[in-house]
């Protein structure tokens, strides 16, 4: 599946496009196929989301899995500081990036 | 040390109502990110994986300690309770949101810091020897010509769209404690033959895709020319350095591929003209600068005396290790070492900030010193005061006695906070530290420098490591470059590739494995770089391949 | 061109600027065009003739027509000098100081934009081609 990501414009949060709006969860984030650009170029016009792109990500039992280190890191959070990620009880969540 | 006035105050505090409104038109729509990128860069502002990342200028690395309590306040404030200091002798919050990025902006400047030219392809932040005031080898202090290249350099309305960015390190001694000549300018105070002080000026060094060590242009430049001399090297580069390639856009491939000698002549042919033009500072401000940086009052030495009585064994370390000797007899340069056993390099709490902004208070007349390699300076302490601030060090984890040791790693944020990063440079670090300090062979080792980059730009200096990793992508999976035989310190040079990249896994038995080709072959008093000048890349070839 | 912004009181040349190769191929033309790759020093020789010259920005980022304005400037020249191209409010004031008197972008600029650009810095750190008293001349009197 394609999915679509960003920052938030003003918090700067790593945020995926979930299907109306913008998730901060990468499980959230939808296929957008062939529309990954005429959404980004709309949420960036109306200063949803910043600097957004598409990437290639797989769809498991999981969740959504982004295909590359990159962006599984920016779903999580830094690897080096489990408290600050998504999942600070989760003391295997930094498994799922490698 | 530097204090405002008000007109550098007015200029700070400009600046921030500048930044406000821009930040105000970027989120009205007003400016569009591709018209704001350069002018969030100019105040610091980067878009990084997780967040904004907010870079803070700490000019040529001195702080006071009400400085560095604001750095831990604001990291408390508008970041997540730390902050990591970087290679440049800056501080990073990993954690900004641009709404809030004019605020910290006006926290800075209550305290006379700013984030101005911390990055964009302008002049940036420019850096020095951390012990410079206080060590016992410096020709004068650097830093007041710092400063004035400072001021000289803010809102430079020449050089602020330049092909690339541009850093100076201005030095002291012969001593290079500060990478000048892998700069893009690197000045050398030196006395000339008549006494007077100038400035060897150097171009064209840099690390990177494309590292070079920087050509000596001029072997002296009359103090009170040092700020047309300037002017003419950037106008040379200005004009004539690449912009067709972001890659070759550093001043350091115009000086290579003119030749040293051809950049040379057109920066003296400017200069001359330059000089006509009047643009010198008069030598009154240098002056005024230069009071600023006075003595503080030191007590006077005795050295027999004052000798710290250093029966506790780890005391007795760290004294040797993280200690450099001081011009005033009876006082030392105490480094705290931000680098514990398994820790981030040159991250720091609030909490530890507001720590040794206090001990820089009570210990160190009131001055702190980030250094390159990612740790804190206390420049000035009376040797009778070491064990006591020893003592506080070790009880908020600030101790670790691993000054220049296998365990004094540079890092850079790598993968796991960068956007540029092509592999993590933290967990590297840590393994590294944690796999040394667990064999014991960490203590044996003596002066070693590694140092720890996550992509080409070089951030972490892994060329001039005396063992450099880069981390590079291969396929979608972390892969590690070892290097051998870099130093940025007097006697430059740069590391060269091992060969194949390791494994996360494999980059931690590589580095063991080299310094243990260095344990058996090494002779008397050597350090891992002597022995590996000495007996060549061979060795440690056989020994991780063969 | 008459949305020029300028500041400067004479009246504005009226005809086509020429680039700086056709310039000095014959130099009937007052007006004269400098791109990014042109070297300023090139038409020093002329100048007593020139009444304006225009230093095109193709993008904001490209910063060497900062360098041919004070070039131009150190050598004399009193002349009208015009940024044009992809010039931005917050360059002015850094454009201003090397020696621009007169901009005329692509994108027109909101005139009460550029006066609070202008007005933003009290006081300026270097000299440059615009005669302001740097700071370190002010503190020494």
């Amino acid at each position: 599946m394609i999915i679509l990501t960003g920052n938030d414009l003003k918090s700067g949060a790593v945020v995926w496009w979930a299907g109306v709006d913008w998730s901060l969860h990468v499980a959230e984030a939808v296929d957008v196929g062939d529309q990954a650009a005429s959404i980004a170029a709309r949420e960036e016009a109306a200063r949803r989301v910043n600097a957004p792109y598409s990437i290639d990500a797989l769809r498991d039992e999981n969740g959504v899995r982004p295909a590359h280190i990159k962006d599984r890191i920016r779903a999580l959070g830094p690897t080096v500081r489990p408290d600050l990620t998504l999942k600070p009880a989760d003391p295997e969540a930094g498994n799922w990036v490698i | 040390m530097y204090q405002y006035d008000r007109f550098d105050q007015a200029m700070v505090d400009a600046r921030v109502e500048e930044f406000r409104d821009q930040c105000q038109r970027r989120i009205e729509g007003k400016l569009t990110e591709d018209q704001f990128k350069p002018l969030r860069l100019m105040n610091g502002l980067y878009l990084q994986l997780h967040a904004y990342m907010l870079r803070v200028a700490i000019p040529y690395g001195t702080l006071s300690g009400p400085q560095m309590r604001a750095l831990g306040d604001i990291a408390d404030r508008f970041d997540r309770k730390y902050g990591h200091f970087t290679t440049r002798q800056n501080i990073q919050y990993n954690w900004i949101k641009l709404e809030e990025a004019p605020d910290i902006l006006a926290a800075l400047a209550k305290v006379e810091m700013h984030a101005i030219q911390t990055s964009g392809n302008c002049i940036r932040n420019i850096s020095s020897d951390h012990f410079a005031g206080a060590a016992a080898d410096e020709v004068t202090d650097p830093r007041p010509y710092a400063e004035l290249l400072r001021q000289w350099s803010s809102f430079h309305p020449e050089f602020s769209y330049l092909p690339r960015k541009f850093k100076f390190a201005v030095i002291a001694s012969e001593t290079d404690r500060a990478a000048m000549r892998l700069h893009d300018i690197g000045i050398n105070i030196v006395r000339g033959h008549n006494g007077d002080l100038g400035a060897a000026v150097y171009v064209g060094g840099g690390m990177g895709r494309t590292p070079m060590i920087a050509p000596l242009i001029r072997d002296f430049v009359p103090l009170d020319q040092l700020v047309t001399y300037a002017e003419a090297c950037l106008r040379v580069y200005n004009r004539y350095g690449r912009r067709d390639n972001k890659y070759k856009a550093r001043i350091k491939i115009l000086v290579h591929e003119l030749g040293a000698e051809e950049y040379t002549r057109q920066v003296e042919a400017e200069f001359a003209h330059l000089l006509a033009q009047n643009i010198e500072p008069p030598i009154a401000e240098l002056e005024r600068i230069k009071a600023h940086f006075a003595q503080p009052a030191f007590m006077p030495g005795d050295v027999e005396t004052s000798q710290p009585d250093v029966g506790d064994g780890k005391f007795a370390v760290w004294v040797d290790r993280n200690t450099h000797p001081h011009k005033q007899s009876g006082y030392a340069s105490a480094v705290i070492s931000l680098k514990p056993v398994g820790g981030i390099p040159g991250d720091a709490t609030s909490d530890q900030m507001r720590l040794m902004a206090a001990l820089g208070e009570q210990y160190s007349f009131n001055e702190l010193r980030v250094t390159h390699t990612q740790n804190i300076v206390l420049p000035h302490v009376r040797k009778a005061d070491l064990f006591a601030l020893w003592q506080q060090l070790e009880a908020a984890g600030l101790g670790t006695a691993n000054l220049d040791q296998v365990g004094d790693i540079i890092a850079c944020p790598g993968l796991d906070y960068c956007s540029l990063a092509n592999a993590r440079s933290i967990p590297v670090a840590q393994r590294i530290s944690e796999r040394f300090a667990a064999n014991g062979k960490g203590d044996t080792l003596g002066e070693l420098k590694l140092k720890i980059s996550g992509c080409i730009n070089a951030c972490g200096h892994h060329h001039a490591g005396h063992i450099g990793i880069l981390g590079v992508d291969r396929k979608g999976v972390e892969n590690y470059q070892l290097l051998l035989g870099g130093s940025e310190a007097q006697d430059t040079s740069l590391g060269k590739i091992t060969g194949p990249g390791f494994s996360e896994d494999g980059i931690i038995d590589a580095v063991e494995t080299a310094a243990d080709v260095y344990l058996r072959e090494r002779q008397d008093g050597e350090r891992f770089l002597d022995t590996y000048r000495r007996i060549g890349m061979d060795p440690f070839k056989e020994a991780l391949y063969g | 061109m008459a949305d020029a912004l300028r500041f400067r009181t004479d009246n504005a040349v009226d005809h086509p600027a020429v680039t700086v190769d056709a310039y000095l191929e014959q130099s009937n033309a007052s007006a004269v065009r400098i791109e990014p790759g042109d070297d300023a020093r090139d038409l020093l020789p002329h100048l007593g003739h020139i009444r304006l010259v225009e230093i095109n920005f193709p993008a904001f980022g490209d910063g060497r027509g900062y360098s041919a304005a004070r070039v131009l400037r150190e050598a004399g020249y009193t002349g009208e000098i015009r940024a044009v191209g992809d010039v931005l409010v917050d360059q002015i004031a850094y454009l201003r100081r090397c020696g621009f008197d007169a901009f005329e972008p692509d994108q027109p600029l909101d005139p009460s934009d550029v006066k609070m650009a202008l007005a933003r810095w009290p006081d300026v750190y270097q000299s440059a081609a615009d005669g302001r008293v740097p700071i370190w001349s002010q503190r020494h009197g």
